[in-house]
């Protein structure tokens, strides 16, 4: 159990002399805060799995160091470091029964017998493995063998942090909800800090306190689901958080207001102080748009068709060249297929060349 | 459904019958037929019925005891060159480069054995191994030891040994790096997280990853092992003595040097019909070891 902070972090497959746009890893400065449930989102090629890694030792990165509680471990190795890591797919060793495969861990470090028989008959417990405990590990489904997987990065109570590299793609999707809430209650249990690597949002937001998004090597924002949802700090997490994800629309931006094609639309805050020559884009989520009657005054949309989700109906229209989906009221249709856009002016975000832009009151 | 009836479509799988019995049926019922009878030559056959298969099992006959001391020696033989060659190709096989240039490298320089002719290896190991003429036979008289294979023993049988050693180990070691590099690199990883020493993972993922195509290996090297004719024949024609002398080479002497067809035949059943038996046992073992890798619907 530790803090674990990363200082100026970065790695890179080509060497440190590569240019940095080619980084997997780019230069990242933050903290986990020990027993947080962390949740590591963003696409695949993202740099998800590198820094998760870089974290456990399997990488050394090119740069930058890991400080567990203040102390830099980044010379240390895999084994000499503090951690568990559960991988994507299940590992097993073959000739081992359940339970030596779950002592596993804990045999390696000399860890007394009875303490390891303690340890393995909780963790066999709190995961329903107790009746295969004395199995051969080999014979066992997919997910039981994940299970086994994870509960060796479980098994030992000492260690900093438990790393989770997309740890249910090989599950069913009914057992991958309970898997989900299993481990989320495994974290309340056992108190220690997890990472749990995914690119599904739904995983992301139910698993973690607290999400960090990656894009393209570089963290974006880290926060609550809520603060994600609310307020992205960058116009990829508004895309990539949320179903359909947040409408992304290049305007010009003064003062209080936005204005796309010669519309006004309302702003809460204001905007005086825009970077010149940035690219300035407003983000409204789905959710914050609504679809009207054509009223002059408001922009025409052209809606391209209505999906329904049951307890909400979301537009897809056409905005000029740019795409958007908006919140369709009951009993709303179009009759000649465009309609006008209400926006909510205190959910509208303004973006210069994709990052969040605070507004003053 | 009415089933069309076409007796023709038998001369279609006539050829294949055709072959089969002049390759395999028709040579192999002539060595049944000799193993039944003697001969004192001039075509003139007598009828022994099973005295042969008799006097090859009873170690108190000129053939029993000649068959039972080569098979005795050449089980040894093979024994030792498992022994040998399993644990020094897996050892090869670990401390191989997993990537780069030096792989191709490696693989090469171990198929290069491989390559070379059993008649020329023994060549190499008969010229290599003379005390007056070899590198290897001249360095270790002149550093005092008394080596000599062509009259002692234990020298002819460590010459054979360590000649067989050099042809074959790189088949084990190929077999090996196979089943090595099939290995994904998440065991290796889960490893170093469990904080697995490098023995344990060599208990835990690699041997037991190996298991097949060690299995493999061992079967291939015994049977060629326990075939093994061309070079300890080149090298010490069995001898001194009859002492490098197995199964195969005593078969040659008794077939061609004594011109003994029913003798010869017997013991060819014999020798035969055991080589099947090892690979039937072998077989069941692979087949066995396949199917307990299938999953099993258990816990979830």
């Amino acid at each position: 159990m530790a803090r674990i902070d990363l200082v100026d972090l970065a790695h890179s497959y080509g060497g440190n002399d590569a240019p940095q746009e080619s980084f997997a890893l780019k230069p990242v400065t933050m903290t986990w805060r020990q027993g947080g449930a962390y949740a590591l989102l963003g696409p695949s090629g993202c740099g998800k799995t590198t820094l998760l890694n870089v974290i456990s030792g399997i990488i050394t990165p090119s740069r930058g160091e890991i400080l567990f509680d203040g102390q830099d471990i980044t010379p240390l190795s895999t084994q000499k470091r503090n951690i568990a890591q559960v991988f994507q797919f299940p590992v097993i060793y073959d000739t081992m029964t359940v339970g030596q495969n779950l002592a596993f861990p804990l045999k390696n470090r000399g860890v007394p017998k009875a303490e390891i028989d303690k340890r393995v008959a909780e963790i066999g417990r709190l995961l329903d493995l107790e009746p295969y405990l004395n199995r051969k590990a080999t014979r066992l489904t997919a997910d039981a063998k994940q299970k086994i997987s994870l509960g060796r990065g479980l098994v030992r109570s000492d260690v900093a942090a438990v790393l989770f590299d997309e740890p249910l793609t090989v599950i069913d999707p009914e057992l991958k909800w309970q898997l989900r809430s299993k481990l989320k209650a495994l974290h309340r249990e056992l108190d220690l800090t997890m990472i749990y690597v995914t690119h599904d949002q739904t995983e992301a937001l139910t698993f973690a306190d607290t999400v960090v998004v990656m894009h393209d090597g570089r963290v974006v924002q880290s926060g609550t689901p809520a603060e994600l949802f609310d307020k992205p700090a960058h116009t990829f997490v508004g895309y990539f958080i949320g179903s359909p994800g947040m409408n992304i629309l290049p305007a010009e931006v003064k003062g209080r207001e936005a204005r796309i094609d010669g519309h006004v639309i309302a702003l809460k805050r204001a905007y005086d102080n825009l970077p010149a020559n940035a690219k300035i884009e407003i983000g409204v989520r789905p959710e914050f748009v609504e679809v009207v009657a054509p009223t002059p005054g408001l922009l025409t949309a052209k809606i391209e068709r209505i999906d329904d989700l049951g307890r909400i109906r979301f537009a897809r229209a056409h905005l000029g060249d740019a795409k958007l989906a908006a919140r369709a009221p009951a009993g709303f249709t179009s009759s000649d297929g465009t309609a006008g856009l209400k926006f909510d002016p205190a959910h509208i975000h303004v973006y210069a060349d994709s990052l969040l832009v605070e507004g003053a009151a | 459904m009415d089933k069309t009836i076409n007796q023709k479509a038998w001369f279609l799988v006539l050829p294949v019958f055709l072959v089969v019995a002049f390759s395999a049926v028709l040579p192999l019922m002539t060595v049944v037929n000799y193993s039944m009878q003697d001969t004192f030559g001039n075509n003139q056959f007598f009828w022994n019925g099973v005295g042969w298969f008799k006097e090859l099992l009873d170690p108190s006959t000129d053939l029993g005891g000649r068959f039972l001391a080569s098979l005795g020696r050449n089980l040894f033989f093979s024994l030792v060159i498992l022994a040998i060659e399993v644990p020094l190709g897996i050892v090869v096989a670990l401390s191989m480069p997993r990537q780069g240039w030096t792989v191709a490298a490696c693989l090469v320089t171990l198929a290069l054995p491989l390559l070379i002719p059993w008649n020329v290896v023994g060549t190499i190991w008969q010229i290599f191994g003379r005390p007056d003429i070899g590198l290897l036979g001249y360095v270790l008289n002149h550093i005092g030891l008394d080596y000599n294979y062509v009259s002692n023993d234990i020298d002819a049988w460590v010459t054979v040994i360590v000649m067989d050693v050099w042809h074959w180990t790189s088949l084990v070691a190929l077999l090996c790096y196979a089943g090595l590099k099939s290995i994904p690199e998440a065991y290796y990883q889960a490893a170093q997280i469990d904080g697995a020493s490098r023995w344990a993972v060599f208990k835990a993922i690699q041997l037991p990853k190996m298991n097949r195509v060690l299995l493999i290996a061992v079967l291939l090297r015994f049977m060629d092992s326990f075939m093994i004719y061309t070079e300890p024949f080149v090298v010490t024609g069995g001898g001194p003595g009859n002492s490098t002398t197995f199964v195969s080479i005593e078969l040659v002497k008794i077939a061609l040097g004594q011109f003994d067809l029913g003798k010869a035949a017997a013991l060819s059943l014999v020798y035969n019909l055991i080589i099947l038996i090892v690979c039937w046992i072998f077989y069941t073992a692979m087949t066995n070891a396949g199917s307990e890798r299938k999953p099993q619907k258990g816990a979830a």
